[in-house]
């Protein structure tokens, strides 16, 4: 793209031209993009809702339909789909009406990055019955194995939660008591983070969640 | 500026970007999607879709303004346009797949200094008719888009096993993980331009004789 005749010069544009291109090409931008936005603004939310509701499934076997709370100074408050951006905790009800347990965040840094988990509660007995990964930048094929690795779920099927002990991650095979958790050879950095993110979440949590729902309906 | 827009589009308009001047493995620009999201033939795919879409879009807004646009002011406006359609671009993956959106992660914003675009926009957008624009710009897509597909489907085969999420290894392969972490992406782009300027060096050396 080679040009052997030189381009001819053109006069200098004046400084209201430069502005008012530049304007009209931002106005149009944003055209463009409220446009877009608005467009995309219900099928993102939908993903949205359905990753979550997804995940709240997840941790919490059995469950068929999500109830969103916010649970803070004030106590227990149901929140409906509209806030849900505010809920920091959900229930999981199975097909009888049946609450199943209460499914909460909990983070830790890992060995790239924070790890962003979500676990279910059941407050019947006291105990972690599942666990997903939400987000995490582990590295592939070694960090990564505590999102898919079987015997590393394994641990969050029965995970003691009654706050007599602090949760902990310990050696892999080295699991004794019902709050340890069965860490990952290879992926040590990673399965501690898991451990301390359940044990600071449940320790802050927990006791209010029982609070609440010894006060609440 | 002269315009060019007295030549005809030919085959030549669109293939360009294909071959001769492959934006990845010719002119080596944009390498740094094509190390980081190619880990997965998925994500090398919307990458280079993407791509082409802010490539297609931002040449024909471009080729249509050029001779509205004072030189004094063409990059803040190119840049302006390139950045609506990426962030058009980003608002489209949200809403297609949030786990796609999460495995491109910045990538996707990042579009917006990709130099391809910037260097299309300057260098052919900006001195040719809006539909060579497209024409060029779809080819030069396309050529990006295999181009990250190459890395794409070597790394997850071989660094996952799998292809397009499917596996299709045996049961008994050993996934090589150093392939679908950064390393792996040097040494695949490296197996491939060696591939490439072998290729070219024969068919030059075909011609010459």
């Amino acid at each position: 793209m080679t040009d052997s005749t030189p381009p001819a010069v053109p006069a200098p544009a004046s400084g209201v031209r430069l502005i008012v291109t530049l304007g009209g090409i931002a106005v149009f931008s944003g055209i463009l993009l409220a446009m877009t936005y608005e467009f995309t603004k219900p099928y993102i939310a939908r993903n949205e809702s359905e990753a979550l509701e997804a995940a709240v499934f997840d941790v919490l076997p059995g469950a068929v339909s999500r109830v969103n709370y916010r649970l803070d100074e004030q106590g227990l408050q149901q929140l409906d789909d509209d806030n849900v951006d505010q809920a920091n905790l959900y229930a999981g009800i199975d097909g009888e009406g049946e609450r199943v347990g209460f499914a909460l965040p909990g983070e830790a840094r890992g060995y790239a990055d924070v790890i962003r988990v979500l676990y279910g509660y059941d407050h019947e007995t006291r105990q972690i019955i599942g666990l997903k990964v939400l987000s995490s930048n582990e590295t592939p094929g070694l960090g990564d194995r505590i999102i898919r690795d079987e015997d590393f779920q394994e641990n969050f099927k029965s995970l003691d939660a009654s706050l007599t002990h602090d949760i902990v991650t310990v050696k892999s095979g080295e699991k004794e008591n019902p709050w340890e958790i069965d860490g990952i050879s290879g992926a040590t950095v990673s399965s501690v983070a898991i451990g301390k993110a359940l044990r600071e979440s449940t320790r802050t949590w927990l006791p209010k969640l029982s609070q609440a729902l010894e006060e609440g309906p | 500026m002269n315009d060019k827009a007295v030549e005809p589009v030919t085959w030549e308009t669109f293939a360009q970007g294909l071959w001769k001047e492959n934006p990845v493995f010719v002119m080596m620009l944009g390498l740094c999607p094509a190390l980081a999201v190619t880990n997965t033939a998925m994500n090398a795919l919307a990458m280079g879709l993407a791509t082409t879409f802010v490539l297609i879009c931002s040449g024909f807004l471009v080729s249509l303004l050029r001779k509205v646009i004072p030189k004094q002011v063409r990059i803040a406006s190119y840049i302006i346009i390139i950045a609506t359609f990426v962030t058009m671009a980003d608002y489209g993956i949200k809403a297609i797949s949030l786990d796609l959106y999460q495995a491109l992660g910045a990538f996707i914003q990042l579009i917006v200094v990709n130099c391809i675009i910037l260097g299309r926009a300057e260098a052919y957008a900006s001195k040719n008719t809006p539909l060579k624009a497209i024409v060029n710009g779809t080819g030069m897509g396309v050529g990006f888009t295999l181009a990250l597909l190459c890395l794409g489907v070597v790394r997850e085969v071989l660094g996952s096993g799998s292809l397009f999420g499917v596996m299709i290894m045996p049961e008994r392969f050993q996934p090589w993980s150093i392939f679908v972490l950064p390393p792996g992406g040097f040494f695949v782009l490296a197996a491939w331009l060696m591939v490439f300027s072998y290729v070219r060096k024969r068919k030059t050396l075909a011609e010459a004789a």
